[in-house]
């Protein structure tokens, strides 16, 4: 019999690394996660426990004529299955609107929907039950794209929708519009000496992250459940859960389990529901892990975009205005399509100054699989189609790529075409500058001098099918802008739990938020903080679950930020109690405790600036820990207004510039990407060593947007056509170049330590500047991503 | 069925073991080894990669009754296994402690105090350089990785790029870039290289 692996502890980081911030401090959790002893989601186990199961709808539209679960019950080892009749509460969830049904009533939207949950004694038997289950569909007409959604005899995907977007949609199949309008563009256009319009287009991708949705719920004594469970937000995970058990708040509890990656993808509900229904149901632990099939049905994937650009520049290079449609599909169920659609009109135009511009934004319902939030949230898709556009003026313009683009690039004091002033450093011509000075990687390096090739680092690598005689090169550059932490006016907010108290003797500060750490070092972060804020050495890092305040999503790059802001916060507040506490004590014997802003905390004690020691934690603390929480809030922002698209709509911007240089055989359609360099500016890098970390990764995810990674969803039946790791193709270690990254710390002196938020920027232009080097190499106008191998053979 | 193996130097028994059950099913759930992981379960992430009498395979494709009588090797066991090769005798060395013989590579971060309360053993080459190197984030592809590689440099005990970027191309990571991994594998090589 398995071992108890007792949830809660094990994902603990107990780590005793040492770094304050600035250093490259290493991960607390490191050696649980080499040893194999880190416990994921999907490790956990518990005496008695039973394993659920979801059975999906087959078709994307169809209307549900019967369930019949006999069959299911009948097989031994089963012991609940469970259908929309059976939901004690609640029906639906969402993020922003409660759109998405629990488990499917009367019709399903889109393949893979939830339909029927079982609960046996082995997954395989769950499986086996979920098959015996009879479901009676009768298809429906499908709604697959804008004219197919917005048609006059289109079927609604939502009738009688009434989330807070309704009023104001063109179209009840639109989740969400919002214009940016600013000057003039038709004045514009007639000044323009040269004018590019062109369709572009970004497929499906997936997160795709490695551990697969999983969880634990274990139904409590007191009729609530505790989930342990991989997700990027705590609170709002319970907080749609609660009306859907149809329990209080207080009485589901949710533990952060040991999280394989993120992206976005755990930011909806998945299998949380379904586990606490079961649980709850059976009276018993109810384990659900997805595999890799189920994982591609179980969550959100990035909006395929439709994208029209037109941009205008005078003879002098120039822009004199942008106007732009970006048609994003949002699939079946709203999701974060809203904010997506916020960030795409807000972002379309990059990271330039122009003075008119006249964009719309749209995402659609439709049947196919509903799409959400992914790393680069919006900006993504626009990048790939400004940044085209860029090349294609400079083009027009015989202008040099990065030098058109430099002539444009906005900087600190720039507008936004929201009409927000940029208001912290934003050095986009800078960061182009250094990514064009590095060192250009060796040309044909698979031709090594007078020896044989070697085919390995050819385009197709091992399957030798080219000795390079039609190999070619190219080069391109790209530069993008996206946002950090919530925006539109949302209350973005983070909590910190900080207890400082003496333990052997010693000082030891224990830091306690509900942080998901899905794999980005944010508990390496949070535990420099603490160690420099409160000149501690030993800090400690508390399970994240609900029992502390919101910590906000682990998402938008806010998390250094926020719950780091909110770290930081707590521990200033814990700093003051320690300084009043020693002023109360010894206050009378040394002056210099009255200036408590002269004072700060070292290495375990109290010293003024002029270095002197006038105190030591250990003895100021005594047997009385100080154990303050605190809330932590970026400035606010504002929506943006529903025509114009004007206002204060997000807190920070942050950049990053990538040159990608390729290698093409031509004959086979195959791409090597030789080198993908980054320059991102991060405000102060925390810790460099994981800064690094998140340019290298995201870039990576740009480069599989670039040529490999897409859902293929069926354009007669809408069904999800690879749902598997054979035919869903992530960069391996094969397909990924040397990344070189040139970090900047221009500080924003609005954010904590002047940080900037790292996480998502480098997937923004990595796929353009990879897509601009496959063009400069092949000639190709390539107007879609992913690129694929017909597209650069004429096939 | 009942299937008997050898798993990290130890004898094991699984009961009731169902045909259909993978090598992996069993290592996790009926033998308490989570530590390989569950990624795809199709042979295609490399995550599950546990030897199979010293050869890397895919545990996830591995039926359990085939893994009968023989000798795996998982993470869990990693450290045992390096350093039964390097002949060093066993439970002496902290990690965090540089052994006698084992400079620091100059411009690696200093290595971390224990992590784990009561452990006593030290880590193997390949799993100290992945922490160094910042070679791990959410850490699911890690196993996987630390067993080809540590696998790779008992073959090859000074691997050029090529040949580390071969070795590990069916293992997926979806959050490092990989670039760190590559550091990893190579801080891992010199070290051992300079301990000799
Ligand atoms: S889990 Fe075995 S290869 Fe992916
Ligand atoms: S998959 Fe997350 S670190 Fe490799």
């Amino acid at each position: 019999m398995a071992a108890d692996r007792a949830p809660a502890t094990l994902t603990q980081a107990t780590g005793a690394t040492r770094g304050t911030v600035g250093e490259s401090t290493l991960r607390p959790d490191g050696t649980l996660k080499v040893t194999g002893e880190f416990a994921y989601s999907s490790d956990l186990w518990h005496e008695d426990m039973l394993w659920g199961f979801t059975l999906r709808s087959p078709c994307a539209h169809a209307a549900i004529r019967s369930i019949d679960t006999a069959g299911a019950l009948a097989l031994p080892g089963v012991c609940a299955v469970m259908t929309h009749d059976d939901l004690p509460a609640g029906t639906h969830y969402g993020l922003e609107i409660h759109d998405q049904p629990v488990l499917a009533k009367d019709r399903v939207r889109f393949h893979g929907e939830p339909v029927a949950i079982v609960a046996a004694d082995h997954p395989e038997t769950a499986r086996r039950a979920a098959a015996r289950i009879k479901v009676e569909y009768e298809e429906l007409p499908l709604v697959v794209d804008e004219a197919t959604a917005t048609a006059p005899d289109a079927p609604l995907l939502h009738p009688g929708r009434r989330d807070h977007h309704a009023s104001h949609v063109p179209h009840p199949n639109i989740v969400h519009r919002q214009p940016v309008r600013r000057g003039d563009v038709a004045a514009a256009r007639a000044r323009a000496d040269v004018v590019v319009r062109r369709d572009y287009e970004v497929g499906m991708q997936d997160q795709a992250f490695l551990g697969p949705e999983s969880g634990l719920a274990v139904p409590a004594e007191d009729g609530g459940v505790d989930l342990y469970i991989a997700t990027q937000w705590l609170h709002v995970d319970r907080d749609q859960l609660a009306p859907v058990l149809g329990l209080p708040a207080d009485k589901v509890r949710l533990t952060l389990s040991g999280v394989g990656g993120a992206f976005g993808a755990r930011e909806d509900l998945s299998m949380q529901a379904h586990a606490c229904l079961l649980a709850l149901r059976t009276g018993r632990p109810v384990k659900i892990v997805y595999n890799r099939y189920e994982s591609f049905f179980g969550h959100v994937h990035r909006h395929p975009a439709k994208l029209t650009y037109e941009h205008g520049a005078t003879r002098d290079g120039m822009l004199l205005y942008v106007q732009c449609r970006i048609v994003l599909d949002g699939g079946a169920y709203a999701s974060s399509s809203p904010a997506v659609v916020g960030n795409a009109a807000s972002l379309s135009i990059g990271p330039y100054v122009v003075e008119n511009v006249d964009v719309e934004a749209i995402a659609l319902y439709s049947n196919n699989p509903p799409c959400g939030a992914m790393r680069g949230f919006g900006a993504v898709q626009a990048c790939f189609a400004y940044e085209a556009q860029m090349d294609a003026v400079a083009a027009e313009l015989g202008l040099d790529p990065v030098e058109f683009r430099q002539r444009n690039a906005m900087s600190q004091g720039a507008t936004m075409p929201t009409g927000q002033l940029v208001d912290s450093p934003a050095p986009v011509a800078e960061l182009l500058r250094r990514v064009k000075a590095l060192p250009m990687p060796p040309g044909r390096a698979w031709e090594a001098a007078g020896g044989p090739v070697d085919v390995r680092a050819l385009p197709g690598g091992l399957s030798n099918t080219t000795h390079g005689e039609a190999v070619v090169r190219g080069v391109g550059y790209a530069v993008g802008i996206k946002n950090v932490g919530f925006s539109e006016g949302f209350d973005d907010y983070s909590t910190a739990r900080i207890r400082l108290e003496v333990i052997g003797g010693e000082p030891v500060a224990l830091v306690h938020t509900a942080m998901a750490e899905v794999g980005q070092g944010g508990v390496t972060v949070h535990a420099q903080i603490a160690r420099t804020e409160l000149g501690v050495d030993r800090v400690t890092l508390h399970p994240a679950d609900t029992r502390v305040g919101s910590a906000g999503s682990t998402s938008a790059s806010r998390q250094t930020y926020m719950t780091g802001g909110a770290v930081k916060h707590a521990c200033e507040a814990v700093r003051a109690e320690v300084l009043r506490r020693g002023r109360e004590r010894f206050g009378a014997s040394r002056p210099a405790w009255a200036e408590p802003d002269r004072l700060r905390l070292e290495d375990g004690k109290v010293v003024t600036d002029g270095g002197e020691v006038i105190g030591d934690l250990a003895g100021i603390l005594g047997e009385e820990a100080i154990d303050l929480e605190r809330e932590f809030r970026h400035r606010p922002t504002e929506p943006f207004d529903l025509r114009t698209g004007q206002g204060f709509g997000h807190v920070q911007y942050s950049f990053c510039a990538h040159r990608a240089v390729v290698e093409v055989d031509t004959e086979l359609g195959l791409v090597k990407v030789v080198e993908l360099a980054a320059a991102q500016d991060v405000g102060k890098a925390i810790n460099p060593l994981s800064v690094v970390g998140q340019i290298h990764g995201g870039s990576t995810q740009g480069l599989g947007l670039a040529v490999m990674e897409e859902i293929v969803v069926s354009r007669d039946g809408a069904r999800v056509r690879n749902p598997s790791f054979t035919d869903y193709l992530i960069p391996t270690i094969l397909d990924t170049p040397a990344m070189p990254v040139e970090v900047l710390e221009l500080a924003d002196d609005n954010a904590p330590y002047g940080l900037r938020g790292v996480g998502e920027a480098p997937t923004l232009s990595s796929t353009p500047a990879v897509v601009a080097a496959i063009r400069a190499a092949t000639g190709l106008p390539l107007r879609r991503v992913p690129v694929r191998p017909e597209h650069l053979t004429g096939g | 069925m009942r299937v008997n193996m050898r798993v990290n130097g130890r004898p094991y028994e699984a009961d009731d073991v169902w045909e259909g059950e993978s090598l992996l099913y069993v290592l996790r759930e009926r033998l308490g080894l989570p530590g390989s992981k569950n990624a795809c379960e199709q042979g295609e992430c490399g995550s599950c990669t546990v030897r199979l009498d010293g050869v890397p395979v895919c545990a996830c494709l591995v039926a359990a009754g085939q893994a009968e009588g023989r000798e795996v090797v998982t993470v869990e066991g990693l450290a045992d296994h390096a350093r039964q090769r390097s002949g060093e005798a066993a439970g002496t060395v902290r990690p965090g402690e540089p052994e006698e013989g084992h400079p620091e590579t100059p411009g690696t971060p200093r290595q971390p105090e224990p992590t784990r309360p009561g452990q006593v053993a030290p880590l193997a080459p390949v799993q100290q350089a992945f922490i160094d190197a910042g070679a791990v984030q959410c850490g699911f592809c890690t196993p996987g990785l630390l067993v080809a590689a540590d696998e790779l440099l008992e073959r090859n005990p000074d691997p050029s790029d090529a040949d580390i970027r071969e070795a590990l191309s069916g293992n997926l990571c979806r959050c490092t870039g990989y670039e760190k991994i590559l550091d990893a594998v190579r801080l891992a090589a010199a070290r051992t290289g300079e301990a000799v």
